[in-house]
């Protein structure tokens, strides 16, 4: 039986279709992650699943029994960080767990055992005594995900949670949900940062409203057409602006380690090679990579433009 | 006059026995973009501060734009624009009104600033969206806006703290072209991030961990010195090895 399951789930504010009929399934043991724009539709999803938002239409199962009768059960089962998080600054890092196991009526004893759980999972045992107002910015979000857990909920939702936190404190972060995952707890996070929708089982991209595609990110980089080169740049801004008006801006792309460039049955290698011809130095230097999810994201999206 | 855009040397600041910033050097050239990266409580931000003129230091020296950051705090504040990823946008006023307000802030005229946001507008593109509540707009083009709206008085030198942060890719595309083209005119681009992608937009890195400046160089070194692909590697590797001492 799936954890969660959403079913032609739809959200209208005014004449804005935010979530536009979509449907998928997140099952114990399973890390779901959702990418997309700004305004794709991630918050809103989430903030139904959790019962904050009525949908507009749709289904939405939490563990078999439908979420929008049943709310206070899904309310009493699942865990949810919301994008900003809000910890109470002045109390301590214990304090902050202590409060959110009181809010879900866990009996003292059981908080004691949750607590030094969470402790050695976060590693935030050393700074019990803190006030969460002093902690840096990777060790809030492992409190407040934390917190989230004080009930051991078996469901669980993240909306960017690791926003704004340096690579070691994300690499930390995404160690725990691992964990979780092996203990069966089913998660949907969502992210900007595609090394961590990587790690997901499955990744859906959204974008306005609808679901683009959804699978493991290998079958996701599979379907990318084509194939992809990278040309090592000396001024990114510039040879990306010429190539861009060359080739058609939907096949470059500006990426930190040079420009990546899409070819395919209309632009093939030689025919790039000739367009690189005059700018000298720069064919020798054609490199073939394997599509990333950025890469795949990216296509997606300007083919949604077209 | 060959004056560095921002010169730090053994740069030190303390809070009661805590050292944030342990002894830092380092000399940021006109029109580069200059990566500082660290971990969450590194000391990034304290070091901008004081950069900024908005902390004094303990000790060391450091100059902005050729001022000293102890005597010349109130000028170093005219000669830099800063943007941080807490946008200091008035989400209930309207495009043209955050404009007006921050031209006013800066001490523009009233010639300057109706020209200014004219010029503005159409850079972004957002004539449709002039007399629109700031809060209606994505994310990505907020952005753009705070990044302008930080540099309305011309500034020789940008400090962007975490400018990217929660942004999705394409929106940060959009807008490390706009870094490119400020630096392209002669613009300094201090900038803090977290992406290791965008890390290897950067001409040079720092890279900070408990205070110190353990690694600076050129992405593309640092990535061959390491043996590494990406800087993401190089980045985990460095704070984690150093933190094992």
């Amino acid at each position: 039986m799936a954890a969660i399951e959403v079913e032609m789930l739809r959200k209208q504010y005014g004449n804005l279709l935010a979530v536009d009929n979509i449907s998928f399934e997140v099952s114990p043991g399973e890390i779901v992650g959702l990418i997309g724009p700004d305004g794709a539709g991630k918050t809103s999803t989430m903030r139904m699943i959790v019962t904050l938002l009525p949908p507009s239409g749709g289904q939405i199962h939490f563990q078999g029994k439908d979420a929008l009768r049943d709310m206070s059960l899904v309310r009493a089962n699942i865990g949810y960080m919301p994008q900003r998080f809000s910890l109470y600054q002045d109390l301590t890092v214990e304090q902050n767990l202590r409060f959110f196991g009181d809010l879900f009526d866990i009996p003292p004893g059981e908080q004691k055992k949750q607590m030094e759980k969470l402790y050695a999972f976060s590693r935030l045992g050393p700074f019990k005594q803190r006030l969460a107002a002093q902690l840096s910015g990777g060790m809030k979000q492992k409190l407040a995900l934390s917190c989230m857990l004080m009930h051991h909920p078996r469901v669980i939702v993240l909306d960017e949670p690791t926003f704004g936190v340096d690579p070691v404190s994300r690499h930390e972060f995404w160690e725990i949900l691992h964990e979780l995952r092996k203990e069966g707890v089913a998660i949907l996070v969502s992210t900007a940062y595609m090394d961590e929708a990587m790690q997901c089982d499955r990744v859906g991209l959204m974008y306005k409203g609808r679901m683009l595609a959804m699978d493991t990110p290998q079958k996701l980089l599979s379907t990318f057409p084509g194939e992809l080169v990278r040309l090592p740049v000396r001024q990114p801004e510039k040879e990306y602006a010429w190539l861009c008006e060359k080739l058609g801006d939907d096949r470059v792309q500006l990426f930190g380690d040079g420009l990546h460039i899409k070819l395919d049955d209309a632009l093939g290698r030689q025919a790039l090679m000739d367009v690189l011809a005059d700018r000298p130095g720069t064919t020798g230097a054609l490199q073939q990579i394997k599509p990333g999810l950025e890469d795949l994201f990216l296509y997606l999206l300007e083919e949604q433009h077209e | 006059m060959n004056e560095f855009a921002v010169s730090v040397k053994d740069l030190t600041r303390t809070f009661g026995d805590f050292t944030a910033v342990d002894h830092i050097s380092f000399n940021v050239a006109r029109g580069e973009i200059f990566g500082f990266l660290g971990a969450n409580g590194a000391g990034k931000t304290t070091t901008i501060r004081m950069l900024c003129g908005l902390l004094m230091p303990s000790s060391g020296m450091a100059r902005v734009a050729g001022l000293d950051v102890y005597s010349a705090y109130e000028q170093i504040k005219q000669r830099i624009g800063y943007m941080s990823q807490k946008f200091s946008l008035y989400e209930d006023l309207t495009v043209r009104e955050n404009i007006e307000f921050y031209g006013g802030i800066y001490g523009l005229n009233r010639r300057q600033i109706r020209q200014k946001t004219a010029e503005l507008v159409q850079y972004l593109g957002l004539e449709k969206q002039v007399d629109q509540l700031t809060r209606s707009l994505p994310l990505g083009w907020k952005q753009r806006m705070a990044l302008s709206a930080a540099i309305l008085h011309d500034p020789d030198i940008i400090f962007l703290d975490e400018p990217t942060s929660g942004v999705d890719p394409v929106s940060r595309r959009n807008f490390w072209l706009l870094i490119y083209e400020l630096a392209d005119r002669g613009k300094t681009i201090f900038v803090t991030t977290h992406y290791m992608d965008e890390a290897e937009y950067c001409h040079r890195l720092s890279i900070m961990k408990d205070g110190r400046i353990v690694e600076l160089d050129e992405p593309r070194r640092l990535k061959e010195r390491y043996g590494r692909e990406t800087m993401q590697e190089v980045f985990m590797e460095i704070v984690n090895r150093k933190g094992e001492q």
